[in-house]
């Protein structure tokens, strides 16, 4: 399907080109110019094939914040159909007795580079960065992603159902993120979450500086990183005011009308202005969110989320009014100078402040134990005395990172309509002896902690690991 | 007279610091003592006196004097020992005027001592020791010459209970990272490290002909060889940084030829070779959350790397390695709970944190279990100390009671409350 770029102009785009009558049109490639596809490597995921099933007995953590003991969980056709206390399986559910497990939705990680920084780590399928230039909004990293990498099923068996997949934080602008399912396919199109927007991944702070600043090349400083957000957004108004004017004169069937120059680069930031596209923003310290914050009024634009955020905790009150998300460690620190402020009482301040406090892993390591990060940054927050369940701890897992990524309508909460993505834990997820023993997405059982058969390999494995080698 | 003087300065020194250290014993009741060497032990009492346990057992009566400490059940332990850090030589990892961790050089490898680069005043080490790390083996950065140097050993206590044991291990790349670094090949490396412990000797039997220059030419200058003696003459372990199961029998091989004094590192596929490293008696440092296939020569990684070394009677030692050695080696007791969710028995993962790296290194007559006649280090709980999360409450070393403040909690303090603005100056 065609869409025109502009969103706010589409159902109109889409209206006059019919009339055809625009100079443009003559020619085919004009008209390929003109009629930009916004989605041109479309998501072909689709769900698995599915049963009638009944989680039944066990605890809920909905995701919500809430937790419901005795809960009975009911899945069909990919969706929640109801979470109840003590309700009753429906007839001819197949029925999973739960009790003394726990439920919660799908983990969800906000910050992940599987599939672009993969394992093995060499350089033939390694393709997080684009060092070549501060700005390259143009790259998309699903081009990068190779989804034989074996990280994503190691992921899955931490019960992470979905993720952002970014580009690294070389850059100003890294490029276009993308989200996928967790699920295995033979290509990233197959992965795509349906619908999901695509981010901007932006980068604070010292690794524009460290990776150009080395190389004597512009971002040396701080501000020059600002310098560089900038002049970028300023060409993107003028890109978007070139499509502007364009677009009312198509409409207008004015024969002099010609599409502008096409630029890569400015599709994504022009979106990105628009809010088509989501910022999502790598920024260690409190006072360059600040600066940030004041630079995207500057330019009429929305942060979604800042990445990492240890400073979170010092402008938690800021992030809470701006509706800005923060994806952060429970106790990441120190390695280098702007995460030397980094506490352990992170997420549970920004919990307590009201803002949207989010659980990301950033590593193929701690991705696959997400639940047990939310465990840290709770205890550390009840240490210092803020009164957090374990329900609500879950949802920095779950809600708030599908909150952040703009998918909260369809996943992140065991509430009825939802993807059914759902993890069955043999004992409380916050605790280190816990597993993700069943792992549904769309309702499909995907990953089965005592079912080799359903504990998916990579093709890259295949003849190099024996699947009852590995955990 | 003037060595008798000293001694006599030293030891009234030393005195004074005890006594100011604990005053009077201090008895811990009512704790869920976990020994390590002799079993847990509910309603357990645990006393110290001076610095040194002077009793453990059930229900015991705190000696009148003694400063009693109620744990209500709470779990205790012996202060834990991370067997892999960089504690003390880093700081900011990426700042490298904080960082004293590698000495790139062409004069010397082995040689590296890295001990007078250790900053008592870090403030990674209280973030460190709040965790209940009282010890800590703080390692050179493997990877920028085929001998990286030789660690050292801390205790990790404020003030006089801090101390640093230097040349406790030369640490040393077989592997990718070592190819790298010698010839391409990992043929190259053996022939190199061949040549190089070949050299050794011949330094050892001709050190006058290095004196007067006569000396034949050696793979590594003077200083190396000198420093690989005691690693030779089986008096110092040599840590091996390896993960493929081939280059492990490998370097258990050498270990047997030279009669050396192995410790393994990392090893991700140990467990497929485990038996033969049961066999030859060689312990194993590791990551219980390696499990990603990342280089072609880890694509055996696991998480039950740790419970099949064990199962198979291989000593082993839980460390944070990784992305996080630098400054998260706080991790231990959740990467041990780690190990114990998939497999390792609770008891052995805490025994990879206190009595096998005590043994490893050579401290056990000192450290590694609760029991009469060792260190005090003794560390009560919140919660399971192998749970994420878990903190503990108090952390004594040597006897003394130590600080639960760090920067960390400091800056927490000052923006406890942003609508009551924090004291901001010096404290």
């Amino acid at each position: 399907m065609r869409i025109h770029i502009l969103a706010t102009v589409s159902v109109l785009a889409l209206a006059a080109a019919a009339p055809a009558t625009a100079q443009f049109a003559g020619s085919a490639a004009g008209k390929r110019l003109a009629d930009i596809i916004t989605d041109p490597y479309p998501s072909t995921y689709t769900p698995r094939p599915s049963v009638l099933t009944a989680i039944v007995g066990a605890t809920a953590h909905t995701g919500t914040g809430a937790t419901i003991h005795n809960a009975t969980v009911v899945m069909n056709a990919g969706k929640i159909v109801s979470v109840t206390e003590g309700g009753a399986a429906p007839a001819g559910a197949v029925v999973i007795d739960g009790k003394g497990k726990f439920v919660t939705p799908g983990l969800i990680d906000a910050h992940s580079h599987m599939g672009v920084g993969p394992s093995p780590s060499v350089p033939g399928v390694e393709g997080t960065n684009e060092a070549t230039d501060p700005n390259t909004a143009e790259v998309w990293d699903e081009h990068s992603i190779w989804p034989q990498d074996p990280q994503f099923a190691r992921a899955l068996a931490g019960g992470v159902t979905a993720m952002e997949i970014l580009p690294g934080s070389a850059n100003l602008f890294g490029g276009r993120s993308v989200i996928l399912k967790n699920v295995w396919s033979r290509s990233v199109q197959g992965m795509k979450f349906p619908g999901a927007k695509y981010g901007l991944k932006m980068a604070c702070g010292e690794n524009p500086i460290r990776v150009y600043g080395e190389k004597n090349r512009t971002p040396a400083t701080r501000m020059a990183n600002f310098a560089g957000y900038r002049a970028a957004w300023i060409k993107a108004l003028e890109y978007q005011y070139e499509w502007d004017q364009f677009e009312a004169k198509r409409k207008k069937n004015d024969a002099t009308a010609k599409p502008p120059k096409r630029d890569l680069e400015l599709d994504t930031l022009a979106a990105a202005l628009r809010g088509d596209i989501l910022v999502q923003m790598h920024c260690y310290r409190a006072d360059e969110m600040m600066q940030v914050i004041d630079m995207s009024k500057e330019f009429g634009y929305k942060v979604t989320q800042f990445h990492h955020a240890v400073e979170a905790y010092k402008v938690r009150d800021v992030l809470a009014k701006e509706g800005i998300c923060a994806s952060m460690w429970s106790d990441w620190f120190g390695f280098k100078m702007e995460s030397l402020d980094g506490i352990e009482e992170n997420i549970a301040l920004m919990h307590d402040a009201g803002a949207c406090a989010v659980v990301h892993s950033d590593s193929a390591v701690g991705i696959q134990r997400l639940n047990l990060d939310a465990a840290k940054a709770l205890a550390a927050g009840r240490r210092m005395g803020l009164k957090i369940s374990d329900g609500e701890a879950i949802k920095w897992n779950t809600l708030n990172p599908a909150k952040s990524l703009a998918i909260d309508d369809r996943t992140g909460s065991l509430e009825p309509g939802k993807m059914a993505d759902v993890v069955i834990w043999s004992a409380n997820p916050l605790s280190v002896y816990s597993h993700a023993e069943k792992v549904f997405i769309d309702g499909a059982l995907t990953y089965d902690y005592d079912d080799p058969a359903k504990q998916y390999r990579s093709d890259f494995e295949v003849g190099y690991i024996n699947k009852e080698d590995v955990r | 007279m003037k060595t008798l003087h000293v001694h006599a300065g030293v030891f009234v020194v030393a005195s004074l610091f005890a006594a100011a250290a604990q005053a009077a014993p201090v008895a811990i009741v009512n704790g869920t003592v976990h020994t390590v060497s002799a079993g847990t032990i509910s309603n357990g009492t645990v006393v110290f006196d001076n610095g040194v346990i002077s009793a453990v057992g059930v229900g015991l009566a705190a000696p009148a004097g003694a400063s009693v400490i109620d744990a209500k059940g709470a779990n205790v332990t012996p202060g834990l020992m991370n067997s892999y850090t960089r504690l003390g030589i880093l700081e900011i990892e990426l700042e490298k005027s904080t960082n004293d961790t590698e000495a790139d050089s062409p004069l010397f490898s082995a040689a590296f001592d890295l001990a007078p680069g250790i900053n008592p005043a870090s403030a990674l080490i209280p973030i460190t020791r709040v965790k209940g790390i009282t010890r800590a083996i703080t390692a050179p950065d493997l990877g920028k010459t085929m001998f990286a140097g030789q660690g050292a050993l801390m205790s990790l206590g404020e003030g006089a209970a801090f101390s640093i044991q230097p040349k406790i291990a030369m640490f040393m790349n077989i592997g990718e990272r070592a190819k790298r670094l010698t010839g391409g090949a990992r043929g190259a490396v053996w022939m190199v490290l061949r040549q190089a412990f070949a050299d050794a000797r011949y330094f050892e039997r001709h050190k006058s002909d290095f004196d007067e220059g006569n000396a034949r030419e050696t793979v590594l200058p003077r200083l190396d060889l000198e420093a690989l003696l005691p690693v030779l003459n089986g008096k110092m372990p040599l840590v091996v940084d390896v993960d493929r199961a081939s280059d492990i029998q490998a370097v258990i091989a050498l270990a047997a030829e030279y009669k050396l004094k192995v410790i393994l590192l990392d090893a991700a596929e140990g467990w497929k070779v485990a038996a033969e490293i049961a066999k030859a008696g060689i312990p194993v440092i590791l990551d219980p959350t390696d499990n990603l296939p990342s280089r072609f020569e880890s694509l055996g990684a696991t998480l039950e790397n740790a419970a099949k070394l064990n199962a198979a009677g291989v000593k082993i030692a839980i460390a944070v390695m990784g992305e996080h050695v630098a400054y998260n080696g706080r991790n231990a007791a959740f990467y041990a709970g780690i190990a114990a969710a998939n497999g390792l028995p609770r008891e052995a993962a805490l025994a990879a944190l206190t009595k096998n790296p005590a043994e490893m290194w050579g401290i056990a007559d000192k450290y590694g279990t609760l029991a009469v006649g060792k260190d005090a280090d003794v560390v009560i709980w919140d919660m399971d100390p192998l749970e994420a999360g878990a903190a503990p409450t108090h952390v004594f070393i040597k006897g003394q009671a130590q600080s639960l403040e760090t920067r960390q909690t400091k800056l927490r303090e000052r923006y406890r409350n942003l609508s009551a603005p924090a004291e901001l100056g010096y404290r």
